[in-house]
């Protein structure tokens, strides 16, 4: 019998994920956020239905606070594997007078994209959303199905999941409702990233340390923007950073490293004594915070 | 490096949590912010200031850091340089039942708690005997809290006695007993100095030594299709690749195959992974297949060796665990779910509900209700190609769906008279 390494393992669980995702809904759509982990999908997408085109486009859903590098190779990625993207804006449920812009120091968008993602599902009549979320994140994740029901407001509710046996998963919906598949459930942050140099992914060059202009802020490296709200007590610093986690520049906070390869990043990853989500605002502001936005429609 | 995937089952208070906590914490698979985190959680509990409550760790939920249970499933990752290891934390309740159920289908080894002081229970028997029913080929009976019993050996002994006693009338595979403390450490990762007469390895290293390939079936080829590429372009005019996962056996190119329902003989003349040839695949790998005859295949077809050939039913009996609110009612329709093939079926009968106290068979039930486990006989709308479950847990296995709700409402294992 031939030997398997565990990323063989992952990689044909994530491949049957995404072809069961593409054999059960009508309309199903990656949601891709020009991060890593959405990266890896994408190319385990391709993995799984070459040399066919994906039966899926790409969906982004757009703060209008990107980090510019992320925008560019999310547009290069496009054009290389002429999947089709769709954008949903951020912006517009913020003219549409959906949401409303926060304000102050710890401003973000990104609680907000809940609405939007939301209102793009309902536009799209998307029935199946693919997603890069692991459970090792953080500790709701650990909760959720890799077949995860979504009710007709978009709501993950905790307590009323339907079980999930074997690999058997059940994608059956009422109308109105919708599903988050996520393939890569059962992979770590160093899980994706072995995987990024077995396979050669290209990711953003946020990834790798670079020297940018930061701000100090609460111990938290934000990089600097005009998207960010800074006062007297804000120090700006420049740093050779790298990114963990890419969001919208106003929740994502880089960590110094000297890291220029994907290799020095994992031994880099190896010794770390934070985990990736320790550098998102997002997941700061409460015990609770991701079940709360999930709860309401968040990835 | 391979992937052991466990799960932890016990009473509510036997420490679970504390020893998924504890493994870890002791494998330094928790970090600092992590750390730091439940600590700042302990202390609002209103524990001592130096003292954290690795329980927290799992339960991630805010009901289930509200009432101290666990409620979900919850799925934890680490790694050691021999292995990865998944751990799915099941609940302890009677209730949550049909969560432990979820958990253990996936699994190839169960640890199962039990507290030194209060010995086998009630609970011990369910986990055990719903674990058993579910084909884990590997038990570790974990006889926590060692601490509260003065480490003594005696009452390990008793309680491996009564275990291997109540465990016979069950079909337990392979048991290994490791006396622990999972809140002082004692054999969980590190060896106890505090329990010398203790010959065996303490848990982590039993982890990570377990032969694990075992649960997989790799005599019989199995191959079902899930998506059917036809990239339609002028380069691959022709291609028509079925997309699907080796469910159990091998494949090779040149293999002679039987495709069902279509029922016709062909070759396989390709075997790729993501547009790259391979010469052979095997379980549990996705792969897609090119065939020689143009044959009409759908998603949910099978494709297997006509020398091995499944057992063709449209109708079955299967032991189930009821998971729904809503019982199971004798005459039933439902949708009954066997991987990527979907079929309507009929309960004709319930033919007995099993007496989870005594383990006796109870007949003339005419429904089963949320986390009953029994023996039902199904009527199928179409022919489905099946092994017996305890054989092959991949295309042994199902489940039930309601037609009004689209919820999962049983776990289905099959079986087949030989």
């Amino acid at each position: 019998m031939k030997y398997f390494d565990y990323l063989d393992y992952l990689e044909a669980e994530a491949m049957y994920i995404l072809r069961e995702t593409a054999g059960q809904f009508e309309r199903p759509a990656l949601l891709f956020s020009g991060g890593k982990d959405s990266i890896t999908l994408v190319h385990l997408a391709l993995k799984a239905f070459r040399p066919g085109k994906l039966p899926f486009p790409l969906v982004h859903i757009d703060t209008g606070h990107n980090f510019p590098e992320a925008i560019a190779f999310r547009d290069a990625l496009v054009e290389k594997t002429g999947a089709e993207l769709i954008v949903g804006y951020v912006q517009d449920s913020i003219d549409q007078g959906k949401v409303v812009e926060p304000t102050g120091k710890y401003a973000s968008r990104n609680a907000l994209q809940s609405v939007t993602l939301l209102d793009t599902i309902q536009a799209h009549a998307f029935d199946a959303c693919i997603g890069g979320a692991r459970r090792d994140e953080e500790k709701a994740r650990a909760k959720e199905r890799i077949f995860s029901h979504r009710d007709e407001f978009g709501q993950w509710q905790p307590k009323k999941q339907r079980p999930e046996l074997w690999n058997i998963y059940n994608g059956s919906l009422r109308k109105g409702e919708h599903m988050r598949v996520f393939p890569i459930s059962n992979w770590t942050e160093l899980d994706v990233w072995h995987y990024i140099l077995r396979e050669g992914i290209e990711l953003p060059s946020l990834y790798f340390a670079h020297r940018r202009e930061c701000i100090l802020r609460d111990g938290q490296l934000l990089a600097n923007s005009d998207f960010i709200y800074k006062d007297e007590q804000d120090v700006i610093v420049e740093k050779k950073v790298r990114f963990r986690t890419v969001g919208d520049m106003t929740c994502t906070a880089a960590v110094e490293s000297d890291a220029e390869t994907v290799e020095q990043v994992i031994e880099e990853i190896k010794a770390a004594r934070t985990t990736e989500r320790g550098t998102r605002v997002d997941d700061q502001m409460s015990e609770a915070a991701m079940e709360d936005r999930k709860k309401q429609g968040y990835f | 490096m391979d992937i052991l995937r466990f799960l932890t089952a016990g009473n509510v208070d036997d420490g679970k949590s504390t020893l998924i906590g504890r493994m870890l914490y002791d494998s330094h698979a928790l970090l600092e912010d992590q750390i730091q985190a439940i600590a700042r959680a302990s202390k609002s509990k209103g524990l001592p200031e130096d003292e954290i409550d690795l329980s927290l760790i799992t339960d991630g939920l805010r009901d289930e850091r509200q009432q101290g249970i666990t409620i979900d499933v919850a799925y934890k990752y680490f790694h050691t340089d021999k292995r990865k290891f998944i751990i799915a934390d099941t609940p302890g309740h009677v209730q949550y039942t049909r969560n432990m159920v979820t958990g253990a289908s996936n699994c190839q080894l169960a640890i199962i708690l039990v507290d030194a002081r209060n010995g086998v229970t009630e609970q011990t028997r369910r986990h055990s005997y719903v674990s058993a029913l579910l084909g884990i080929p590997h038990f570790v009976i974990c006889v926590n809290k060692m601490d509260l019993v003065d480490y003594s050996q005696q009452r390990f002994e008793e309680i491996v006695a009564d275990y291997r006693a109540m465990a016979q009338s069950m079909s337990v595979q392979e048991v290994t007993f490791i006396p622990i403390s999972a809140l002082k450490g004692d054999n969980v990762v590190h060896r106890s100095s505090r329990m010398p007469w203790y010959m065996g390895k303490p848990l982590l290293q039993h982890l990570e030594e377990v032969p694990v390939t075992d649960d997989l079936n790799y005599e019989l080829t199995r191959f079902q299709v899930q998506y059917i590429i036809r990239p339609k372009d002028d380069r691959f005019h022709d291609y028509r690749g079925y997309a699907g996962r080796m469910m159990s056996g091998t494949l090779k190119v040149g293999d002679a195959v039987m495709v069902y329902p279509a029922g016709m003989m062909t070759t396989v003349t390709g075997i790729e992974l993501g547009g790259q040839p391979l010469e052979e695949t095997q379980a549990p790998m996705s792969a897609t297949l090119l065939l020689a005859d143009d044959i009409d295949i759908s998603r949910g077809d099978y494709i297997f060796k006509p020398e091995q050939m499944p057992a063709i039913v449209n109708e079955v009996e299967a032991d189930i665990c009821w998971l729904d609110q809503k019982p199971l009612m004798q005459g039933g329709k439902y949708w009954l779910q066997h991987h990527s093939k979907k079929v309507q079926c009929r309960v004709e009968s319930i033919i007995y509900k099993t007496d989870i106290h005594s383990l006796q068979a109870v007949e003339n039930q005419p429904f089963l209700a949320m986390n009953d486990i029994g023996r039902v006989r199904l009527r199928l709308a179409e022919e489905l190609c099946i092994d017996d479950y305890r054989t092959n847990r991949a295309t042994g296995s199902a489940i039930l769906i309601d037609s009004a709700t689209f919820n999962t409402v049983a776990a289905v294992m099959m079986r087949v008279k030989s």
